[in-house]
């Protein structure tokens, strides 16, 4: 069973819609652990098959950044943030205020601070989701990885206990700094049953 | 360098498997807590390659490929080889993948730990198969591609960062 295509144009709109609002806390925490104006794409949001997500965010073998948390509660799945490795690399220089083009490559030091912005996006995006859908979602502790795409995001379906599921709802966001681009795609993988419980409370018929 | 993509090589998708005999090579892409096992007859130089996603089928109600089971699985790929005409004695087994992808101070999900549950699995599936597991790179915590070539046997493993390894 997938979701995608049970959902009407008017549902996908709201679930557009809640990332927006979700991305949109996300890039203010951003712009106040960086103390600068951060600016934000309109998202793109979609119901997507595995191996187009692969597809999208650069293939099975690119090397990106991911923090992933766990969601239980009214939603249960996963959401997971993944940054591309330039964007990584800038994301880096920006939190520790190092000149662009410093970072090339993840230590320790940098792989926390980058956990640390993901925690904070991902937190930022599902406060936002429970406050406004007024629902009850918790998240965990999150964890982080940075290596081969493919490697990364079917380990995290292994661990979220849906091996037979394979869409995701992905949302792409660009978030500016001045005039520098961080890409970044936000994913969200949820149980069919918690999809419909967001559309529900979000007012809508699932 | 080696492990360039090649027009002759046969692409195994995640939870998928392929059998096909040499010349060319079964290759598939970044493998994490999955795991690869690749499975080749020296005599008539077929092989299979399956990439695994989790080691026991009978812990999910709803399945649609076999192939991402362990349980499952690898028994496709050997009955496969046998009706393409390999010898089942002489096939010879080496797993690759089942790292730990994630850091974090998550325990639980540290400790689900699937990756070794891949691993322990598949070893156990070929072992009552009674097929000989020739070679091993398993665990650790980076993603691997891996190619096996149909004419030697042998599997070349690429990670990021790190030099390319062949057992």
């Amino acid at each position: 069973m997938t979701i995608a295509g049970k959902l009407s144009e008017m549902q996908m709109d709201a679930l557009r819609e809640i990332s927006n609002i979700g991305l949109g806390h996300a890039a203010t925490s951003l712009a106040e652990m960086l103390a600068s104006k951060i600016g934000m794409g309109v998202p793109h949001a979609e119901f997507i098959s595995f191996d187009r997500a692969i597809q999208i965010v650069g293939g099975y073998e690119k090397l990106v950044s991911c923090v992933s948390q766990k969601l239980d509660g009214d939603i249960t799945g996963i959401v997971f943030y993944i940054f591309d490795e330039t964007s990584t690399y800038r994301l880096v220089d920006m939190l520790m205020g190092l000149e662009e083009g410093t970072t090339t490559w993840l230590d320790e030091m940098a792989m926390s601070t980058i956990n640390e912005i993901g925690n904070i996006m991902t937190g930022a995006f599902i406060s936002a989701i429970s406050d406004f859908a007024n629902l009850r979602i918790s998240n965990s502790v999150p964890i982080f990885a940075f290596d081969m795409l493919a490697a990364i995001l079917t380990s995290l379906v292994i661990a979220v206990g849906r091996p037979e599921e394979d869409n995701v709802l992905a949302i792409e966001t660009q978030l500016f700094r001045d005039d520098k681009k961080i890409s970044g795609h936000f994913f969200l993988l949820a149980e069919p049953e918690s999809i419909t419980k967001l559309l529900t409370a979000l007012g809508l018929e699932a | 360098m080696h492990a360039i993509h090649d027009a002759q090589d046969i692409h195994v998708g995640i939870g998928e498997y392929k059998v096909a005999q040499s010349p060319g090579r079964l290759v598939t892409l970044g493998l994490g807590s999955c795991v690869g096992v690749t499975l080749w007859d020296p005599v008539t130089k077929i092989g299979g390659l399956l990439h695994i996603m989790l080691p026991n089928s009978k812990e999910f109600s709803r399945i649609n490929k076999k192939g991402k089971y362990a349980d499952l699985g690898i028994p496709m790929v050997i009955n496969e080889m046998v009706k393409q005409g390999a010898g089942r004695g002489r096939i010879q087994a080496k797993l690759v993948g089942g790292a730990q992808m994630f850091i974090g101070a998550d325990k639980k999900q540290l400790l689900f730990n699937i990756g070794e549950r891949n691993v322990e699995s598949s070893r156990k599936i070929l072992k009552d198969m009674r097929i000989n597991i020739a070679g091993e790179e398993v665990g650790g915590n980076k993603g691997r591609t891996i190619y096996l070539d149909l004419q030697t046997g042998k599997v070349t493993i690429r990670t990021i960062g790190q030099d390319i390894k062949v057992i």
